[in-house]
């Protein structure tokens, strides 16, 4: 099908431009490092402390990650007229939004793959057995940050203030997800029983799901001029 | 001011434009346009910056939205049926919508696929030898000369087979090669019955391909007449009356 | 009945009915039995907070109907509707913050209805920065649309979100802001603000829509005599 063949076409096409520089996925990943390094200093020496907020500053990291991948993504293509020829495409619309949407899952996935593991050194915390369940409380998460920031992007992408711009939408309208994903980690690494995150997920279901349907229904709109 | 002669009446392919305006806030763009270009037509459209080529080029594409007017571009009514528009159209614009990470052969692909070809891997093959890349197909555009940057941007452009194909300034940071190879594309689609449409600033280029030429000055069409009735010479005079400065001549 | 002549209808009858507010509320209500005077603050709160509800609401369906029409009026009326509702949250804020000062202590509390209201108030900020910024007009109008439609479809979200949210770090026995008592003379008080605020947001929005249709009439005659 060639919607199916638009979708994975995008996709791929930006992960593997990403792959050959890597630029984007490691300023990511490094700013993901820095945010965990730093709090963990800015909190002082109360280990108790610390790990009680551990959670919270995974997900502040993950999320400020997210924006700055995302705003690297539109950038790329607004280089050289490269999203004018992606929308001279006989393309249904909404193939590009998860086209590029795939893509910025994809990539913030693979960074917050790749800080688990700093943040079990930093934070003290044995992660691989409950690697699964962590993933379950991510999935939903970062894709629900994806989605809206792919949206918000594209509005944010010609500003002058883009940069400033895209946190300061994404973030309001993203909290549910910040506080599902971070009661859902701390239930996880914490112990608890797995039913307590279910509400949770739900939550973050709720969010993608309304995400997706308005941007679906939106988008044609948004990249016409 | 010349009046505006039309090409021909009203075709039901090709590129039909009536009462054309465009405004940026208040600013205007484009004030009236009434034009007709049919298959098998080049039309040169000249008119230095700022007259509104660029404008109306990226409205026929589909990525601006005008203000009031009716456009038809193949048959059919640009606002309603986008995606057919797009499958017919081929464009050449200033950047040339390559991405310099991945290679000439990468960039082709990605275009198949957007494209929806079948036999994917003999189009872009054979893409790639009509504009003299095949040796470099396998190098990432990033390494690229502009002029080779611009025949790939080319390349893209035949994957398309255009019935209606829109250039803006495509004799700009063109090698010899490049030019010549642009030229027999512009040719062989004309043959094949496209419709074109050429904005330039150089007078030369534009008027040695076109079967019509025309000028735009601050958003309105002040010529528009067909090649043969009239010479290089009076052209250059009749674009120097209307205050533009030639280049490239 | 012309728009200029609805709008000073709504005008008259605004300054009427925040008179009449404002002698309920200082005058007419009795001071509140556990709060003092201070509770009278609520007579501006909660009014302001409701047709800022209103007004939100009002910027979510106007946005549907112009992504749906393109009916330069209904993006108007959300735009404006935006404009007026931004402002009135955010008094709505300070009140009950001043409210908040003499009966818990603290100038500002993390309950959950504060925070979702304080959230809303960003989300359409957001909405009123983003216009501002986009230079193209009819672009600014379909991002904004999208960017309110979104917003107002995830407020019951956000709202579900902290209140669990606040059951999970906070005990249950915060003091939530909100009229205290269902005495009659008081109820009078409340529903007169409640009418006078929302035939103030009436006469704002009618008035705004009028800059808007001046602006309209501009570029119209600026078209023609360029055109």
């Amino acid at each position: 099908m060639s919607f199916a063949r638009r979708v994975w076409a995008i996709a791929w096409k930006d992960l593997l431009a990403e792959w050959r520089d890597r630029e984007s996925v490691t300023a990511m990943f490094y700013f993901a490092f820095l945010v965990l390094f730093l709090f963990s200093f800015a909190l002082g020496a109360d280990q108790a402390l610390i790990r009680g907020a551990s959670s919270g500053l995974l997900w502040l990291a993950f999320t400020f990650t997210s924006v700055l991948g995302l705003g690297r993504s539109i950038q790329g293509e607004l280089e050289n007229d490269c999203l004018d020829g992606l929308l001279l495409y006989p393309a249904e619309r909404e193939a590009i939004y998860l086209g590029k949407l795939c893509g910025n899952f994809s990539a913030i996935l693979v960074v917050e793959m790749v800080t688990l593991p700093i943040f079990a050194v930093l934070y003290n915390m044995d992660l691989w057995s409950q690697l699964p369940k962590l993933m379950v409380i991510a999935v939903p998460g970062t894709l629900g940050l994806a989605a809206t920031g792919t949206l918000l992007s594209s509005m944010t992408a010609g500003l002058r203030a883009r940069e400033a711009m895209l946190p300061f939408l994404l973030f309001p309208l993203t909290i549910p997800l910040l506080l599902a994903a971070v009661r859902g980690t701390e239930v996880v690494l914490l112990g608890e029983p797995f039913e307590l995150a279910v509400p949770w997920l739900k939550l973050m279901a709720a969010f993608d799901t309304v995400v997706l349907v308005v941007s679906l229904m939106t988008f044609e709109y948004l990249v016409e001029e | 001011m010349v009046s505006v002669e039309g090409g021909g009446a009203p075709v039901s392919s090709g590129i039909e434009i009536r009462r054309l305006v465009k405004w940026y806030g208040s600013q205007p763009a484009l004030r009236g346009i009434d034009l007709a270009v049919a298959p098998e037509e080049i039309l040169a459209l000249f008119g230095s910056n700022g007259a509104g080529k660029t404008t109306l080029l990226r409205i026929l594409a589909g990525r601006v939205r005008p203000t009031s007017g009716t456009i038809r571009v193949a048959g059919h009514m640009l606002d309603r049926d986008g995606n057919e528009v797009r499958r017919a159209l081929g464009v050449l614009a200033h950047g040339h919508q390559l991405y310099e990470a991945l290679t000439a052969r990468e960039n082709l692909a990605y275009a198949t696929a957007m494209l929806g070809l079948d036999r994917p891997g003999e189009r872009l093959a054979q893409a790639l030898s009509r504009v003299g890349l095949e040796s470099a197909a396998d190098s990432r555009v990033r390494t690229f000369s502009s002029g080779m940057k611009r025949r790939l941007a080319l390349a893209k452009l035949m994957l398309r087979e255009p019935k209606v194909i829109l250039l803006d300034e495509p004799f700009a940071s063109l090698d010899l090669q490049a030019t010549k190879v642009l030229e027999e594309f512009l040719m062989a689609s004309k043959a094949a019955g496209a419709t074109t449409i050429l904005a330039t600033h150089n007078l030369t280029m534009g008027y040695g391909v076109a079967d019509r030429v025309a000028i735009l000055r601050q958003g309105r069409l002040v010529f528009d007449g067909r090649r043969e009735e009239t010479s290089l010479e009076a052209f250059r005079a009749l674009f120097a009356l209307h205050g533009e400065r030639e280049e490239g001549g | 009945m012309t728009g200029r002549g609805i709008e000073r209808a709504l005008g008259l009858l605004a300054a009427l009915g925040l008179l009449a507010g404002l002698y309920t509320g200082f005058l007419y209500a009795p001071p509140d039995a556990v709060q003092g005077e201070v509770q009278r603050i609520m007579y501006l709160h909660v009014p302001l907070i409701l047709v800022s509800y209103l007004a939100f609401f009002i910027v979510f369906v106007a946005s549907i109907l112009y992504l749906w029409r393109r009916r330069e009026r209904a993006d108007a009326i959300a735009h404006s509707s935006a404009e007026i509702g931004v402002l009135f949250t955010a008094l709505a804020i300070a009140a009950g913050s001043i409210w908040g000062r003499p009966t818990w202590g603290t100038w500002w509390t993390w309950d959950a209805r504060l925070t979702t209201t304080t959230i809303l108030l960003l989300i359409f900020i957001g909405y009123l920065m983003l216009r501002a910024l986009v230079d193209d007009h009819s672009r600014g109008a379909v991002f904004g649309a999208v960017l309110a439609i979104i917003g107002f479809l995830d407020i019951p979200i956000i709202h579900m979100s902290v209140v669990w949210w606040r059951t999970l770090h906070q005990p249950p026995s915060i003091l939530r802001p909100g009229p205290s008592t269902v005495a009659p003379d008081m109820q009078v008080a409340l529903y007169t603000n409640l009418a006078a605020w929302m035939l103030l947001y009436g006469y704002l929005l009618a008035k705004r829509l009028r800059l808007e249709e001046a602006r309209w009439e501009l570029n119209r005659l600026r078209m023609e005599s360029l055109g």
